[in-house]
């Protein structure tokens, strides 16, 4: 197992140095891409990871998550108290002041109930937002949190245009220090062998912690002993290739805003092929355009228009 | 030209005040642009200085759903297609031989790079901490990032506009070894700029191929690199028509014999590259719709909005400009020019606004930009064009000085 991660953390360090000479030298990249870009396609995700998996049917909307959130990381404090339950006219959304929020959606579902979503990071196994962000601010840890670097982070926001959720928020409040801010999965606890602070919080165990693998078998079985409850599909399990935060839900996941339309690959497949042109222009184009120059100012020809 | 035996105030009067004296020279300042320009620069102080001191939120529309506004989409998006036009001219020239572009090319040199130097500024606006701007060159590397290629061949790109555009500046000083060496370096700077264009081009278009599910499946495709890359190439051409015919048309005293004659030559070869290659983005168009089966959103509110742009702004300019070329009518080429470029420029907005996250709750209160935004977009473009004069009667940029004929 720890022969596996380390073999993992050095594939993923090849693939971070593999483009940075592409662009000095795009023949080597070339054969070094052809390698590294096989190693994604196998990679799903760190064995043993943790993950959570949150049952919709279960969540009252009493918040006691948000609030936990909110403490552990001594974020500011929300302008209504956690009580009250007019937050919930407006369609709430993670930003630069929290890391979750709890919608509510009425008159959903067969029974036309009124249902609860709690939103945060998805903790992808394969995070569109990593491969996004120019200076690599960001990182798939083997416990299972996606995480971010302030320190490198210049604030272009293109991990926001391309996460499939819409998680991460920008302090743009923030003149001087702006950062990203997004759901940790509580990474500080997990190394304290603390499960997260919201799964901790809520009141009705609609949180689950665990090891991803066992998650999803827990989920598959709760779906198995109620049929007639759930939707049969576990959110999360396969979306953009995987994220470590699964729900299972009573009401279908778009009445609740989920995105159903995402395909099962991860991101990084989509901007791959594209990613492996680009060494391919820089060793074929000076050729093509060297040869049109030789043709076009051939020895004889009228070279006036011409360089010299 | 300037020499040892000139003093400071000739050189000021000479290079800067366009051979007036400062008091006269401040005299034909004043002119209804300069003060309705003036008005716009000074009324957007307020607005970036609150923009550096208070945030971002204070100027612009920004939230987890929609990080990037207007102000990025016109000031990068939209913008850099056309300043590809640095490229395609200098390709045509250098590469191909094509002569008749001689008196053109540093024209159109100048109008790429400054406009990549105004898509960077842009840039230092939206970007949350500007002072990191160089980041993803030195600090660390994201090398899955298609950004981080964008990055990158941008700022390589403008490094590259800017030797190209050396000799004139060398010419300005008066500087003849210098000038000689940068012209030699020409051909291969023209290659690698070639190179830095197509990459980055096809680039802005990758980028949103990390965006299934929240880009309109009208707009999003696989083949958003190739349609972004083919597109700027008319739009590019297009650009450069109606450059020529500005240059001609507001700096005449600043343009010579040489330039003013080749304009009809240039803009009907340009009106026949147009032609061909918006020929190609259109059936590219088709080609994508087709391969992701996407005909039955034709039918809602987005389709008809999309057959707006490629029936309207992409189908109409390319029958004008076979019409203009088989016509030799350089009106029509220029109209269809001039929709052209409207067409990529709604067609970046679409990609960056419009169609992406068209999904959410209250898509259209998300993305109209608020006035501040607007203001700031307003000045840079007034700046865009007071800096472009300021070139335009200062360098020799659509004529050639006598003592450098056949140097380049
Ligand atoms: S949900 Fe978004 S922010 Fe979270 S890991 Fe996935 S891509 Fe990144
Ligand atoms: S905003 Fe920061 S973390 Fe996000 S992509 Fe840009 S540099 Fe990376």
């Amino acid at each position: 197992m720890s022969e596996d991660k380390k073999d993992k953390k050095g594939i993923a360090l090849s693939r971070r140095g593999f483009l940075s000479l592409s662009m000095l030298t795009g023949a080597t990249a070339l054969s070094l891409s052809s390698k590294s870009e096989a190693s994604i396609d196998k990679f799903k995700g760190w064995p043993g990871s943790f993950g959570m998996l949150t049952d919709l049917s279960a969540c009252v909307g009493c918040r006691s998550c948000e609030r936990a959130c909110n403490e552990t990381y001594n974020m500011p404090q929300p302008e209504k108290p956690y009580e009250d339950s007019s937050v919930f006219k407006e369609r709430r959304w993670p930003d630069g002041r929290t890391y979750t929020v709890v919608n509510r959606y009425q008159g959903v579902g067969k029974s036309k109930r009124t249902a609860y979503r709690k939103v945060q990071c998805n903790h992808c196994l394969e995070p569109a937002c990593a491969t996004a962000c120019p200076i690599h601010a960001y990182e798939k840890t083997p416990e299972g949190s996606v995480m971010y670097d302030e320190d490198l982070c210049f604030g272009c926001r293109y991990c926001v245009i391309a996460c499939p959720f819409n998680i991460p928020g920008y302090d743009y409040d923030s003149a001087f220090e702006p950062k990203i801010v997004k759901c940790i999965m509580c990474y500080p606890r997990l190394k304290e062998n603390k499960m997260p602070a919201c799964a901790e919080a809520c009141p009705v165990g609609a949180i689950t912690f665990g090891k991803r693998d066992d998650l999803i078998k827990l989920a598959k079985k709760k779906i198995a002993d109620n049929p007639d409850k759930y939707i049969n599909h576990i959110y999360g399990e396969h979306e953009v290739g995987g994220t470590s935060w699964l729900y299972i839900s009573d009401v279908p996941f778009e009445e609740l805003g989920f995105s159903v339309n995402l395909p099962d690959r991860p991101i990084i497949e989509l901007t791959k092929g594209y990613m492996q042109t680009v060494p391919i222009i820089f060793t074929t184009f000076p050729a093509i355009f060297g040869l049109v120059y030789a043709a076009t100012h051939r020895k004889g020809a009228d070279t006036k228009g011409g360089n010299e | 030209m300037s020499n040892q035996g000139t003093s400071f105030k000739d050189w000021m009067k000479d290079k800067l005040f366009m051979g007036k004296t400062p008091v006269e020279y401040s005299k034909t300042l004043v002119t209804p642009f300069n003060v309705v320009a003036a008005i716009i620069l000074l009324g957007s102080l307020p607005v970036f200085w609150m923009r550096y001191t208070q945030g971002l939120s204070t100027v612009i529309h920004a939230n987890s759903e929609y990080p990037w506004g207007l102000l990025l989409s016109w000031g990068i998006f939209a913008g850099e297609p056309l300043f590809a036009c640095g490229f395609i001219v200098a390709a045509a020239y250098y590469l191909f031989g094509m002569k008749e572009f001689k008196p053109f090319v540093r024209l159109a040199v100048l109008g790429g790079m400054l406009g990549y130097i105004f898509a960077a500024s842009y840039l230092l606006i939206d970007l949350g901490r500007p002072w990191r701007i160089y980041y993803p060159m030195l600090i660390n590397y994201g090398p899955a990032s298609v950004l981080f290629v964008v990055a990158w061949h941008v700022s390589l790109y403008c490094t590259v506009q800017l030797l190209e555009f050396s000799p004139a500046i060398l010419e300005w000083l008066g500087s003849k070894r210098l000038h000689k060496w940068a012209v030699k370096l020409t051909v291969g700077l023209i290659i690698g700029g070639v190179i830095l264009s197509t990459v980055h081009q096809s680039a802005l278009g990758a980028m949103y191929l990390a965006t299934p599910g929240k880009l309109h499946p009208l707009w999003y495709s696989s083949m958003l690199p190739l349609l972004f890359f083919s597109s700027a190439i008319y739009a590019a051409m297009s650009f450069a028509v109606i450059l020529a015919q500005f240059a001609v048309r507001y700096f005449s005293e600043r343009c010579d014999r040489e330039f003013i004659e080749a304009v009809p030559t240039m803009t009907k070869i340009l009106g026949k590259g147009a032609a061909l290659s918006i020929f190609v983005y259109f059936a590219l168009k088709i080609l994508a719709l087709a391969q992701d089966g996407r005909w039955g959103y034709l039918m809602t509110g987005y389709g008809y909005w999309y057959l707006v742009e490629l029936l309207g702004l992409v189908a109409m300019p390319m029958v004008l400009f076979i019409i203009g070329v088989k016509m030799d009518s350089l009106k029509v080429i220029r109209v269809a020019s001039l929709i052209a470029v409207v067409g990529i420029l709604i067609n970046r907005v679409n990609v960056n606004l419009i169609a992406f996250n068209w999904n959410q709750p209250n898509h259209f209160a998300g993305i109209i930009p608020p006035w501040s935004e607007v203001h700031m977009i307003a000045a840079m473009v007034t700046l865009h064009i007071i800096v472009f004069r300021w070139i335009m009667n200062r360098f020799p940029v659509t004529q050639e000085l006598p003592q450098y004929r056949g140097t380049h």
